[in-house]
């Protein structure tokens, strides 16, 4: 049994996905759902004990061993990224039946399960496969799911939002595939290890060249990377709560995973950072992504695109630390995979619990008046994670922050330390916005009393102590993206 | 008996008067009560820490190697007995002040006010840079809800200006300062002589402490000053405890604690020579500003501001007898302006007054909250016989001792200011017809609280010996 948990992790949501299907019963696919998340959180959990105790685990899938069969790696990265999505999904299951229940149709409800468990499925299979077509195959199945699961949305624009997703997620897994097939045509080879062994042999670079280019852009589309970040905000402000609230904690975090595999694990660093401008590029665009994204965000007053203009800035600080590519940096880098997941992931879950005592789609900034009166605990959850959005000591946002700091200080880049915090103070302007809206702006009459259900409101403070537990506690956290640094810098080949 | 107690009583404190809202009597008695335990146990620690001994409590471990540590020394002891001392006095005072004008949220502010003591505690017991700099932070945002506590259009202008340069300045400023002395020296911990001897050159040290100074806006050097007259809007018990002896006290500490043991007074004095200008700039330009408002609550925000700079600028002299000097000052400006804001509130509860130009004979309507405002004010000119004169007395010696006469002339041009600004406001009081009439002194707790600060002042000046022998086992 054991050794057969890197397979299980994708499979049982992969299961049951299709038995919701048929099932077609609403209790049944929550039950379901609920079940696959916490034994996902179980495994990866096992996983990364295992791999931080024992070392990798290879796991050939069908005994055909690698590189000829496929190949399911876990190292100190995958695990890392494993535990972030499955974490989330743990929070996220037991929050979804009453807000699936309040905001989606209800024929249409049991597809938003086994969307949802698609998604998950694919999600984990991304981070867990040690093969380059395998990883297709899953960023595609989780790709899918999740415009389906924005297009369920309850609002009208959300069909244009998933259909605008689609188009740019297509392009960007269309991109991905064609960079795959030159690397293959190359070496001969689709799994990762296997493929980095190779390339160094290759006689000519131009196809390579062009195969990392072609994975740059394609995955840079997947991950919102400024300024390929147009499809996010339509689609995290228009798809469900729980749908936002998932997507935004792992969605884009999955992504930045397979670029750091790709320019870790199968190119060699060395050239990719010190022959092409790759640190100029990723700088360049991740301070942009830091400063534009967080203006705009100031001045929207749609609260749940005021976020998602948020991420798109906070993904900024995640590609900033493989720009940096130091140790320090990638540690920030990786740790704000799973600090930026926790953060955004309350953030959306309260905001669909302040939307659901609304009664209305759309949360605006005057939506929000008077919350901490009306709901207070959700008031205090949205401040503390906005804090840690901010990141004020005491919260995970902090943590990533230091790492960052350090690290750019240590390449001597003063201005790159200058623009980090010129943002944090841009980010404390959209979250005092919000902040200010809660407490300082008094209660429309007409406006609803008391909390979100208890399930909900559960599921979103628990994450928002987590964003607090990761400021104070973080021997797992900065811990492990410390150990998956080292890692990526020793090389993964 | 852990130092950790400090902290956990005032935080317990807070949710039982949360817990306890809808019975105020009881919420009032919980707020004197862990008010009055906290300040036991800061007592209780004095004879240990005077011994030499220097009490520990690691709470855990942040980042590797960094750790949040909390250790008591005498210049946070000092800091501590202030803070929870006058938090008991305060405590009385504000239930004479809320019931009176009738605040609405009072639960709120009492819980608030219980927190943002245990953050200024937290500050006075960091064991080092980062958890000063947790706390430090904490204490902005808790007290941000007790500066809007109105709720109105002014507290919401007042709440952006003073959370926009509180955490902007500490985001810009002290946070890089931080990481750039991990960065260098490999430690944030305090230790005596201070940790960047010989880790970083002359004008690096230079602009290092620039960051460090404007960093911890709550020290209020200018042009980092604006956050405390805007964190006037709040009501005046917040004003009198947070706004002249926790908030801007955590700041002049926190600048203490970093240039005697980061820097370390030995180290880099000449990255040191361009502190006692800004300093002084500070102590002149808030006084000429205090000389033209008319807002009673204003003219003493401004007092502060320039006042606080007197302990910048003792700090920056480099003595040991300055240093001393800065010590004893953060503990006479805080029983001398607390009694000053306490007369204020007073006067606003019982007279409804708040411009200096109405204050007219009222001295001979309130007796005893004016005989107490004199008091404060001698203290901030530094007159005997009041706590003021005996840590400017320091002061000066110690810029004589350094041949300082830039601060020689601040001081004695800021004293003369001093007392331009507070004199004609006695004069008014107890000299000018009266106008108006039909009040007499505010409820009497209040004016019991303002008595009791007013005589602690009087006895600082003639006991200085505990304060004293804190001020100088420093280093």
């Amino acid at each position: 049994m054991l050794e057969h948990l890197a397979a299980l992790i994708v499979v049982v949501p992969l299961v049951a996905a299709p038995l919701i299907v048929l099932v077609r019963s609403r209790r049944f696919a929550w039950i379901a759902t609920t079940a696959a998340s916490y034994l996902s959180l179980l495994f990866s959990v096992q996983l990364f004990w295992r791999v931080a105790t024992l070392g990798p685990v290879s796991y050939a899938i069908g005994s055909w061993a690698p590189p000829w069969g496929i190949e399911y790696r876990v190292d100190a990265l995958s695990s890392f990224v494993l535990v972030a999505v499955s974490l989330t999904a743990s929070f996220v299951a037991p929050y979804a039946q009453r807000s699936i229940a309040r905001e989606v149709a209800r024929d249409r409800q049991y597809l938003m399960y086994a969307m949802y468990c698609l998604c998950l499925s694919g999600l984990l299979g991304i981070a867990i496969t040690g093969d380059a077509f395998n990883l297709f195959v899953f960023l595609e199945i989780s790709s899918l799911a999740s415009y389906v699961l924005v297009a369920l949305g309850p609002r009208r624009q959300s069909l244009m939002a998933a259909y605008q997703y689609m188009l740019m997620g297509t392009v960007g897994a269309t991109f991905y595939v064609i960079g795959v097939g030159l690397l293959y045509l190359m070496t001969g080879t689709l799994n990762l290890a296997d493929m980095a062994q190779r390339l160094p042999g290759v006689p000519d670079v131009r196809p390579v060249l062009v195969a990392l280019a072609f994975i740059t852009v394609g995955i840079g589309l997947k991950l919102a990377l400024f300024p390929l970040h147009q499809w996010l905000p339509n689609a995290y402000a228009y798809a469900p709560s729980m749908a936002t609230a998932f997507l935004a904690a792992t969605a884009t975090k999955v992504s930045v995973y397979v670029l750091l595999r790709f320019y870790f694990g199968v190119f060699d660093p060395a050239r990719l950072f010190e022959h092409l401008p790759t640190r100029e590029v990723f700088v360049a665009l991740s301070l942009a992504a830091m400063v534009a994204a967080s203006l705009v965000a100031v001045f929207e007053q749609d609260v749940k695109r005021l976020f998602a203009y948020s991420s798109v800035a906070q993904i900024g600080y995640i590609t900033l630390g493989i720009g940096v590519d130091n140790q320090a940096s990638l540690t920030g880098s990786i740790v704000h995979l799973l600090n930026h997941g926790v953060t955004k992931g309350a953030i959306f879950l309260l905001l669909g619990g302040v939307a659901l005592r609304a009664g209305a789609a759309a949360v605006r900034l005057e939506t929000l008046a008077g919350l901490g009166r009306r709901m207070p605990l959700t008031a205090l959850g949205l401040a503390l994670a906005g804090l840690s959005l901010v990141g004020v000591p005491g919260t995970a946002g902090f943590i990533t922050k230091w790492y960052l700091v350090v690290g750019a200080l240590e390449r001597g880049w003063w201005w790159v330390v200058a623009a980090i915090l010129a943002s944090s103070l841009i980010a404390l302007a959209y979250v005092w916005r919000v902040l200010e809206a809660a407490y300082l702006r008094p209660p429309a009459a007409s406006a609803a009393r008391g909390e979100a259900p208890a399930p909900m409101l559960a599921a979103g403070m628990a994450m928002t102590a987590l964003c607090v537990y990761f400021g104070f506690e973080t021997s797992f956290s900065a811990g492990g993206a410390a150990d998956a640094a080292a890692l990526l810098l020793r090389g993964l080949r | 008996m852990s130092l950790a107690a400090c902290l956990i009583i005032p935080a317990a404190g807070a949710a039982l008067i949360a817990a306890c809202g809808r019975r105020p009597n009881v919420r009032e008695a919980i707020s004197l009560a862990s008010a009055a335990a906290t300040f036991a146990l800061a007592v209780l620690f004095t004879p240990e820490v005077l011994r030499g001994e220097r009490p520990r409590a690691v709470l855990g471990e942040m980042l590797p190697g960094l750790e949040l540590v909390l250790e008591l020394e005498p210049l946070g002891l000092l800091f501590a007995l202030i803070a929870s001392g006058l938090w008991f006095v305060s405590a009385v005072y504000s239930i004479g002040y809320m019931r009176g004008n009738r605040e609405e949220n009072q639960t709120r502010f009492y819980a608030c006010f219980a927190l943002a003591i245990g953050s200024a505690l937290g500050v006075a017991l960091a064991g080092n840079l980062l958890t000063l700099y947790l706390f430090y932070e904490a204490l902005t945002l808790i007290t941000w809800p007790l500066v809007t506590h109105h709720g109105d259009d002014d507290a919401r202008r007042g709440g952006r200006t003073y959370l926009a340069l509180l955490l902007g300045s500490s985001i810009l400023f002290l946070l890089p300062a931080l990481a750039i002395t991990w960065w260098q020296a490999g430690t944030l911990d305090f230790r005596p002589g201070g940790i960047l001897a010989g880790r970083v050159s002359g004008w690096e040290a230079s602009g290092l402490l620039a960051l460090y100074v404007f960093g911890i806006g709550k020290a209020a050097l200018m042009p980092i000053h604006r956050w405390l007259p805007a964190a006037m809007v709040a009501p005046t018990p917040v004003s009198a405890l947070l706004h002249a002896v926790a908030v801007v006290k955590a700041g002049v500490f926190a600048v203490l604690k970093v240039v005697i043991y980061v820097f370390g007074l030995e180290f880099a004095r000449e990255s040191f020579a361009w502190l006692p200008w800004v300093a002084g700039l500070t102590i002149v330009a808030a006084s000429v500003v205090a000389l033209r408002s008319d807002n009673l609550k204003r003219r003493l925000a401004y007092s502060t501001v320039s006042q606080l700079s007197y302990v910048v600028l003792a700090a920056a002299i480099l003595t040991p007898l300055s240093v001393a000097g800065a010590a004893l000052h953060i503990a006479a400006h805080a029983v001398g302006k607390i009694t000053l804001f306490f007369a204020a509130g007073a006067i606003y509860t019982a007279a409804h007054k708040t411009e200096v130009s109405e204050l007219d004979g009222i001295g001979r309507r309130m007796p005893w909250t004016l005989a107490a405002f004199g008091v404060g004010a001698l203290s901030m000119i530094g007159l005997p016989p009041a706590a003021g004169f005996v840590s400017k007395w320091f002061i000066v010696s110690g810029a004589l001792e350094a041949g300082q006469w830039l601060a020689l002339g601040v001081i004695t041009v800021s004293t003369l200011l001093n007392a331009g600004y507070f004199l004609p406001i006695l004069y008014r009081a107890f000299f000018k017809a009266s106008q108006g009439a039909g009040h007499g002194e505010a409820p009497a707790t209040m004016v019991a609280a303002l008595v009791a600060t007013a005589a602690l002042t009087v006895l600082m000046f003639f006991f200085a010996d505990l304060p004293l022998a804190l001020a100088r086992s420093l280093r």
